[in-house]
């Protein structure tokens, strides 16, 4: 490991620092006063990384190498976990998968944006309209898509909604788990600009995780591929990509087709 | 929304009934020709005339003035019962489908043991303990219906629960009240509705079904049930009586049922 | 051998129509591998549902003709086109997790529609069968014989698909976006499986994809959809390396590439 995971540069820096995580699953719904508490199964082993601000890592794998369980532990919402993970400011932001999925059917996109803020109580009536019309202008919509409804939006669109709401309570870290992968490839294209763009003005971190070793390296400064649990390899994308030593990374980038 | 509704012959003539029963329902609690409890000795089982389109009852009670305020009466226990039932069936269906584990297990193993009773029966006793009449019926109808719903809207929160917008709402720091009942429940409406519909029609038969029997709203309160038990006697002399009452029973339920499968069609 | 000329497709299950393809025409020779790619409601997979059969034909209004060896699939009776289906015509979906019926064990699935279309008796069958699912090279094809779906993983029912649909011998496999749901080392697997085949049996791929890479790796003709309409056709390497179409150009500039993106 060397250059920007040399220890000489400040810990100021460091925004996220996960130590020897090792993450369990526990099937809820199989848990019930006649049958215990369901299987514990250990989904992360012995996971240990750093993201410093304004970094995009990219985070590859295969589906169910524990890739997404890793961005819920960052996030807290699995919580059977021991291991180290220190935030250093609060309130990382998610960026799902799915964009039609992850925003309320029920709801106006306007309802959807403004809910963070109201949920915070931190700013009067008129101020969130103002937040909430700002934001949606730096993911390149207007406001006249506030009044509408997630169903009646396009893939695309519905993903800047889904990156704008995650800004809404300006996190400095987002944690962008596959989010482009259900969309047409040129609206990846955009929507990959957008998240290059607003890590360049705005000095975000992203955690990027995707399968896709093509769009992985397009972005991200930093890759950790991971393997059933385990991150197997990290460095430097140049490292990873034209020097990979883990023969799992070899493998990956053996399987790219490119055009 | 116009188009579907065109398309959509049963969800127009159920519209059509229901709406038709209501503003009878409205017009039989406030203005009716007679009232409907004023007995007149000198017309008792009059036949039709002008001033008594449907005739007089036993104790020469206008018919029509009765069926008006029957169907109010009805109306008003149905809808009171699917409102108390909808509100504790969505409490209890929110919080087992949201949390799962063992307040599920406890809770729907419970309301497990409500569906297991035969609906009247259960009726019985709680009327047995609380007394008859009006409010009473829709308590303990409420409190029966309740599991059903509980277990429809159990069903769309244990869908929900695990969406992504679900989690991106729990990342924004919402609490899990406000998860359940601001950004899960309006999303559960489209099954409630057609649920509301059913439970609107076994309500009024239970309610029918009651009265009939004589646990229900007491005499000499008008309810569409009752009446028909009354009727029975005089099913010879004055067979418009139960054909009137039943006719106002049979378009009650229609009208629902038709509503109801129109918007499932529509979903 | 497949000959589609001028085919349009209409909606009808709305008040108003719907037309979801104009004016398709495609040709494909035997054993050639021939690609349609296109982004979501691009109308590719509506075409080759169409050249498959799979369209209801009372909620849909076809014009034009499908002719498979000189008969057209579109007007042909219902016998004739199920004597075709799955016989000489048969494909392969994007979803391995439902597109294998989860009660059933594998070798009664690949079998299946040997047991519509032949005469042969059970035991030759089981020998069909085990030898396809040695041709999509599944490893040790008299396990995988006895078991559920949901014992494999994505790309091994993949293959599962592939030997099902090819038990027959059929003359031409569609294809409608049969990796995008697999892991990428799998996903590299699966296309090689498929020009291997190719090569050794002569069934001619109609591949659909929305991916650039993968059809150029595979096909050897391609065709460009956009809004329902085929904006270009030709060569692959003619259409990628010198692209006439705008829409084409910007496909083309859009797949991810192992390159920095810039803003």
């Amino acid at each position: 490991m060397n250059g920007s995971f040399d220890e000489k540069k400040a810990d100021t820096d460091v925004i996220l620092k996960v130590s020897g995580l090792n993450a369990y699953y526990r099937d809820r719904d199989k848990a019930g006063i006649f049958t215990g508490n369901g299987a514990r199964k250990q989904i992360l082993k012995n996971v240990s990384f750093e993201i410093r601000s304004g970094e995009i890592v990219g985070l590859v794998g295969e589906s169910g190498c524990g890739k997404s369980t890793l961005a819920k532990c960052i996030l807290g919402i699995v919580k059977d976990h021991d291991g180290r993970i220190e935030h250093a400011s609060t309130g990382a932001q998610m960026v799902f998968q799915d964009p039609y999925g992850s925003l309320n059917p029920a709801k106006t996109v306007g309802w959807i944006l403004e809910e963070p803020l109201r949920i915070r109580g931190e700013l009067k009536d008129p101020d969130r309209n103002k937040k909430v019309s700002e934001m949606i202008h730096l993911v390149g919509l207007d406001d006249s898509y506030l009044t509408r409804r997630p169903n009646e939006l396009s893939g695309g669109q519905r993903q800047r909604i889904c990156i704008a709401l995650a800004l809404m309570t300006e996190p400095k870290l987002i944690i962008a788990d596959e989010p482009v992968s259900a969309l047409d490839v040129t609206v990846q294209d955009q929507i990959l600009k957008l998240l290059l763009k607003l890590n360049r003005e705005l000095g975000i971190a992203i955690l990027f995780i995707s399968h896709d070793l093509k769009v992985v390296y397009s972005v991200c400064s930093k890759v950790m591929v991971m393997k059933s649990g385990e991150i197997v390899e990290q460095g430097t994308d140049d490292e990873i990509y034209h020097d990979p030593k883990h023969p799992y990374t070899k493998q990956l980038l053996a399987s790219v087709i490119s055009a | 929304m116009n188009r579907k509704i065109r398309e959509n012959f049963k969800l127009y003539t159920g519209m059509l009934i229901s709406g038709l029963m209501l503003i009878l329902a409205v017009i039989g609690l406030k203005f009716t020709p007679y009232d409907p409890n004023e007995m007149d000795v000198s017309s008792r089982l009059a036949g039709i005339s002008m001033a008594h389109v449907m005739g007089c009852d036993n104790f020469g009670r206008d018919i029509f003035s009765r069926i008006l305020a029957g169907i109010g009466t009805t109306m008003t226990v149905a809808v009171g019962t699917v409102f108390i039932g909808i509100v504790l069936g969505t409490v209890v269906g929110a919080l087992t489908g949201y949390y799962g584990g063992r307040v599920d297990e406890i809770l729907m193993r419970f309301n497990d043991a409500v569906l297991a009773f035969p609906a009247l029966l259960l009726a019985l006793v709680f009327i047995s303990v609380m007394g008859p009449g009006k409010y009473n019926v829709m308590t303990a109808l409420g409190i029966l219906f309740a599991p059903g719903y509980a277990r429809i809207i159990r069903g769309e929160f244990l869908r929900c629960r695990n969406l992504d917008y679900v989690q991106s709402a729990k990342l924004m720091g919402a609490g899990d009240m406000r998860i359940m009942f601001v950004h899960i429940l309006p999303n559960a409406f489209q099954v409630m509705l057609s649920t509301i519909a059913i439970g609107f029609n076994n309500a009024v038969l239970a309610e029918a079904g009651m009265s009939f029997l004589g646990i229900g709203v007491q005499p000499p309160d008008p309810s569409l049930g009752l009446m028909l038990s009354e009727a029975q006697s005089y099913l010879f002399v004055r067979p418009g009586y139960a054909i009137c009452t039943g006719i106002a029973i049979v378009l009650l339920i229609l009208g629902f049922s038709m509503l109801s499968e129109g918007l499932e069609n529509n979903a | 051998m497949l000959d589609v000329i001028d085919l349009n497709i209409e909606f009808h299950d709305h008040i108003t129509p719907e037309t979801v393809v104009y004016d398709f025409d495609l040709h494909l020779d035997e054993g050639e591998i021939v690609g349609i790619v296109g982004e979501s409601g691009s109308g590719k997979s509506m075409s080759a549902l169409a050249i498959a059969g799979l369209l209801s034909r009372k909620h849909m209004k076809k014009r034009g003709q499908i002719l498979f060896d000189g008969v057209d699939l579109l007007t042909c009776s219902r016998e004739t086109l199920r004597k075709y289906q799955g016989n000489d015509i048969s494909m392969v979906f994007q979803e391995p997790m439902t597109s294998l019926n989860p009660v059933k064990k594998i070798g009664w699935q690949v079998g299946e529609s040997l047991r519509i279309h032949t005469a042969l008796t059970d035991d030759e069958i089981r020998s069909r069968v085990l030898k396809m699912l040695e041709k999509v090279e599944l490893p040790d094809p008299e396990d995988v014989y006895d078991k559920y779906p949901h014992e494999l993983s994505g790309g091994m029912r993949q293959r599962v698909m592939i030997a099902a649909a090819l038990i027959c011998e059929p003359k031409i496999l569609i294809a409608d976006e049969p990796t995008t749901a697999l892991d990428v080392t799998v996903q590299a697997q699966i296309i090689k499986l498929l020009k291997r085949i190719n090569e050794k049996t002569g069934t001619a791929i109609l591949f659909i994809s929305h991916d650039l890479s993968v059809v150029r790796m595979l096909c050897s003709r391609v065709l460009v959809m956009y809004h329902g309409r085929v904006v270009e056709s030709g060569d692959v390497n003619e259409v990628f390396d010198n692209p006439k179409e705008d829409y084409t150009k910007r496909l083309i500039s859009a797949i991810p590439r192992m390159e920095k993106l810039r803003l």
